[in-house]
């Protein structure tokens, strides 16, 4: 009685088992979630969208601008001090946005929301001071401050005896041997004694010390500023480039006191990493700017490279906070600069790309900000849980009431093909990030009724082949390759559907169209892996072969006699089939013509 | 019994609807729906949510707040025009402003968790910017027209030109009563709507290709015979899957149904039942337009072709001629039948004189 295509159906049976031990295996591996990564619309938490733009009017976004800003969101967010927050890109090229999530109970609202959306500028400051991270005291920072304004006329003593000479420099590719781990100036105590916190604790975004001259109370304020908080390495405060700043880098490595910007992030025309042909050093960054900004480094170049360490040096400021302070060697006049500092491919490349944002920075408005609270989220996927256990619960109780034993395993197809789909989210999850949203379940739950149309395409096939005279096995098997067809053109509609819509659309519908085109090829295989083989098997069954009333096929139901195959017998014309089209009866042709 | 009876009689062929043959009553039904649901479009614009349009929305958990103090808090910080307030179905109060920053929306959220005696953190919020709503729209948009596209030609590949263009104008049918329906009830218009209509896209066409599956099978070689029509063929075609998609609309409705309960009855309003809405409506649509629709347009636009007139002319004068036998009528055992032979009665103007065309059995069971 075995199939005529030699068809094996345990062997289809130990692939879905060992494809089911695998998936299983892997989503409940220990030591990492074995649930899905909820969305925030289930656990709680608060969604920024940003929509990231060129400065200026018209001009196109590439993919480098949109990962510096992602960047930047994410060490203002981690700044905030919040856990587990989640800085992504959807989109590419003008159309991309920036989606923060940050889960959790939403105490850090009002900050992310405010820090996130400001436009981070940079620009190149002469550096004054360079001091430890840490706060000093009320004492010491006196003392220091006395230190300071000893120190403060001598770096601009330097800074005019510096203005005369040195104009015997040379052109071009100067190169500044970067002082880019400050580490080497700073010697940098992280210990945080003082408990000068800041001023204002609601301050959004790291704290930065501003004012219009290097005064004392100006540099009082920059002891203060604590340097090894997160936070004041994070960014977000735009400073402004006219006014002296004392801002802390980004490692928390040391403090800076700097000098009005000389040249802002616009004024660069480009940036590259590369590793130059004459020089045995490693990668370097160069740097080219436009006229104006060459004419303005020349004077300030003249000017550095004659002073003395720190006062040599110039910092870059990103976003409010220092990304590297490298020193001038020797007066640049062409315009082209080139920084070294045993740079790595990586550390060379991350500071081509700050400088190339700051050449033409990205204001990011805030679209839409969403904000739920862990309870209502509770509530929320309790719903959809709720919702799907009952939708399965009538689907199943039909299936079973109206398909019989076949309704059995249409079941467990269902059961077989929640479960991989479980899995499924689980691994993607814990691999790829995958969040399940509320429209993420939806998606799911609308497949159940997907999934069991699989069933139903396939048993009604069986069904008909039985009426048209087929044994059972016969029928099981020539029903499967016209229901096939029929599956695999329907499922492939929603999966065109579901990766289309993944790729073209935001938000919610995201996540919906990944879910729905993920069970949908769950039931692809299941159908194929488990409901074929195990219909086939049953089909050889007595109990089936019987056609029996619980059999869902039963001899009665579908109008034959038995279940061994009528064809030959020429006097049953009820089952006859006819020749004409495949599968058309001509009863319905020949029949007289009774309006229905 | 009378079920079963039905289910092998709709295969056979001797239970038969024609859906075919009675297109214009399907037509004239379609029409009135779709009529009433485009003049409720334009007279009742949709009512689009603040995701579309912009605008903010506070949700404060049950609370004492009664809906004028929602509304008098939330005016006393923005002042403007008054906000919408409702009572939800949980006693969840929603507010709904036009557009404000960040931090008039966070201004709101304190004053309203001070008046209310909730944690400011607990309320909902939603800020939406004004060109948010039009780029995820657009976006949508986007994605619909290259999947139509992109399916258009799958269908065409895959059946052929016409069966594709019948697709989508019942698709076209679906989305339009679907959408119709939002506007002549008033619900709101949110992402999840949206998502429901997308979804109706995939149900739709998959109902669709299931039934012409069927029909291409039928109609495999029916050119080289001359006992059957294509029209004939298809309505054959239509009452074989009639079981499957009433199965299949029940299997998808149940659990639909399913979220519209619990999203209607347990949350109030949100994701669930905007989504379950737009199912329900367009899935319902979409097996009616599947059967009454798509299989109808399809033959009318087979029927222009020469090779499929040449047939029908050969099968009309074939059962003309008058050796008709006596057993006719056996077999029939006095069924109802219409599949075949309605469609030709219906279609007088075309054809006359098919109402009394002979009958005749299929040469296998003449011979038997």
């Amino acid at each position: 009685m075995a199939a005529p295509t030699g068809y094996r159906p345990w062997r289809m049976l130990a692939l879905l088992a060992a494809l089911i031990i695998g998936l299983t295996g892997w989503a409940l591996w220990p030591g990492q979630s074995h649930t899905p990564r909820l969305g925030l619309d289930l656990r709680g938490g608060t969604q920024v969208i940003l929509d990231p733009a060129p400065i200026t009017e018209g001009a196109e976004i590439n993919q480098e601008q949109v990962e510096q800003s992602v960047e930047i969101i994410r060490q203002r967010v981690n700044g905030t001090g919040v856990n587990e927050s989640e800085v992504s890109v959807q989109g590419s090229g003008n159309d991309a946005v920036i989606v923060v999530s940050v889960p959790g109970d939403n105490s850090e609202r009002e900050n992310i929301v405010n820090v996130v959306g400001r436009t981070a500028l940079l620009d190149f400051r002469p550096v004054a001071t360079i001091l430890n991270p840490a706060p000093l005291d009320a004492k010491a920072a006196a003392a220091e401050a006395k230190k300071q304004a000893e120190a403060a006329p001598a770096a601009k003593k330097a800074t005019a005896k510096s203005g005369k000479g040195n104009k015997n420099s040379a052109s071009g590719n100067a190169r500044l041997p970067s002082a880019k781990d400050p580490q080497t100036t700073a010697s940098p105590s992280p210990a945080p004694t003082a408990e000068a916190a800041p001023a204002d604790d609601a301050d959004q975004g790291a704290q930065i010390v501003q004012a219009d001259s290097d005064s004392p109370a100006f540099q009082k304020e920059v002891l203060a500023l604590d340097c090894t908080l997160e936070k004041n390495q994070s960014g977000g405060t735009p400073d402004d480039p006219a006014k002296w700043l004392g801002t802390c880098d980004r490692d928390g490595a040391a403090k800076f006191i700097l000098e009005p910007a000389f040249i802002k992030g616009t004024e660069i025309a480009t940036a590259q990493a590369a590793i130059p042909q004459q020089s045995a050093g490693g990668w370097v960054v160069t740097l080219g700017f436009n006229s104006e900004g060459a004419s303005k480094l020349a004077e300030v170049s003249k000017k550095l490279s004659a002073q003395a360490p720190p006062t040599d040096q110039f910092a870059i400021v990103l976003d409010g906070v220092v990304v590297s302070a490298p020193s001038f060697n020797e007066p640049i006049l062409g315009g082209q600069a080139q920084i070294e500092g045993n740079f790595t491919a990586e550390e060379a490349q991350d500071l081509a790309n700050v400088l190339k944002f700051g050449a033409l920075p990205l204001t990011l408005d805030v679209q839409s900000v969403e904000s739920i609270s862990p309870t209502l989220g509770n509530d929320q996927l309790r719903a959809g849980i709720l919702a799907g256990v009952l939708g399965l619960i009538l689907v199943v109780m039909y299936l079973l009431f109206y398909y019989r034993a076949l309704g059995i395993v249409a079941c467990l197809s269902l059961v077989i093909a929640g479960w991989m789909s479980y899995c499924l989210f689980v691994v993607l999850g814990n691999t790829i990030g995958f969040t399940l949203t509320l429209a993420g379940i939806a998606g799911a739950i609308v497949s159940i009724g997907i999934t069991a149309d699989s069933f139903v395409v396939y048993f009604e096939r069986v069904r008909d082949e039985i009426r048209d005279g087929k044994s059972l096995v016969r029928a099981v098997d020539e029903g499967w390759v016209r229901a096939r067809r029929t599956m695999l053109a329907a499922d492939f509609v929603s999966i065109l559907a579901a990766v289309v819509l993944y790729f073209l659309s935001v938000g919610n519908v995201r996540g919906f169209a990944f879910s729905l085109g993920l069970t949908t090829a769950v039931d692809i295989i299941v159908a194929f892996w488990f409901t074929r083989p195990v219909v086939t098997l049953l089909a050889k069954s007595k109990f089936m072969q019987n056609g029996g009333s619980l059999t869902g096929m039963s001899t009665k139901r579908l109008g034959v006699e038995s279940m061994a195959g009528t064809r030959r017998e020429p006097s049953s014309r009820k089952k006859r089939p006819t020749t004409v089209g495949s599968g058309a009866n001509a009863r319905g042709i020949t029949g007289p013509g009774t309006e229905v | 019994m009378g079920l079963r009876d039905t289910a092998q009689g709709l295969y056979n062929g001797t239970v038969s609807y024609n859906f075919v043959g009675n297109r214009k009553r399907w037509y004239i039904i379609s029409g009135v729906i779709l009529t009433v649901t485009m003049a409720a479009l334009v007279l009742r614009p949709l009512n689009m949510g603040i995701e579309f349009r912009g605008g903010a929305e506070f949700q404060v958990p049950v609370s004492q707040c009664t809906i004028e103090e929602g509304r008098t808090v939330t005016q006393g910080v923005i002042g403007g025009t008054a906000p919408i307030v409702t009572q939800l179905g949980d006693g969840q109060l929603r507010i709904q402003t036009e557009e404000v920053t960040p931090a008039q929306g966070d201004q709101i959220t304190k004053a309203l968790g001070s008046a209310c005696q909730v944690t400011a953190v607990d309320i909902k919020i939603q800020l939406i910017g004004p060109t948010w709503g039009a780029d995820v729209s657009k976006k949508a948009l986007q994605g619909l027209i290259v999947f139509l596209i992109l399916v258009s030609i799958f269908l065409a590949v895959y059946f052929e030109w016409r069966m594709a263009v019948a697709a989508l104008i019942a698709l076209a049918h679906d989305l339009i009563i679907t959408i119709g329906v939002y506007a002549l009830v008033g619900f709101e218009v949110t992402p999840a709507t949206a998502i429901g209509v997308l979804t109706i896209l995939g149900f739709s066409l998959y109902d669709t290709v299931v039934v012409f599956d069927k029909v291409k099978e039928n109609t495999r070689g029916i050119l080289g015979q001359s006992r059957q029509t294509y029209s004939e063929a298809a309505n054959l075609a239509v009452n074989q899957t009639l079981v499957r998609s009433i199965n299949t609309s029940i299997v998808a409705l149940l659990p639909v149904g399913a979220i519209l309960f619990v999203g209607a009855g347990l949350l109030g309003a949100g994701t669930l039942k905007d989504l379950a809405l737009a199912l329900f409506v367009g899935m319902a649509a979409g097996a009616y337009s599947s059967i009454c629709v798509a299989t109808p347009i399809l033959v009318q636009m087979k029927n222009r072709e020469p090779e499929v007139q040449a047939l029908e002319r050969r099968v009309m004068s074939r059962r003309k001629k008058p050796d008709a036998d006596a057993d006719i009528g056996d077999g029939i055992d006095g069924e109802p039948v219409g599949a075949a032979t309605n469609p030709l009665a219906t279609r007088t103007v075309a054809e006359s004189g098919v109402r009394n065309q002979p009958k005749r059995q299929p040469r296998s069971q003449r011979k038997s």
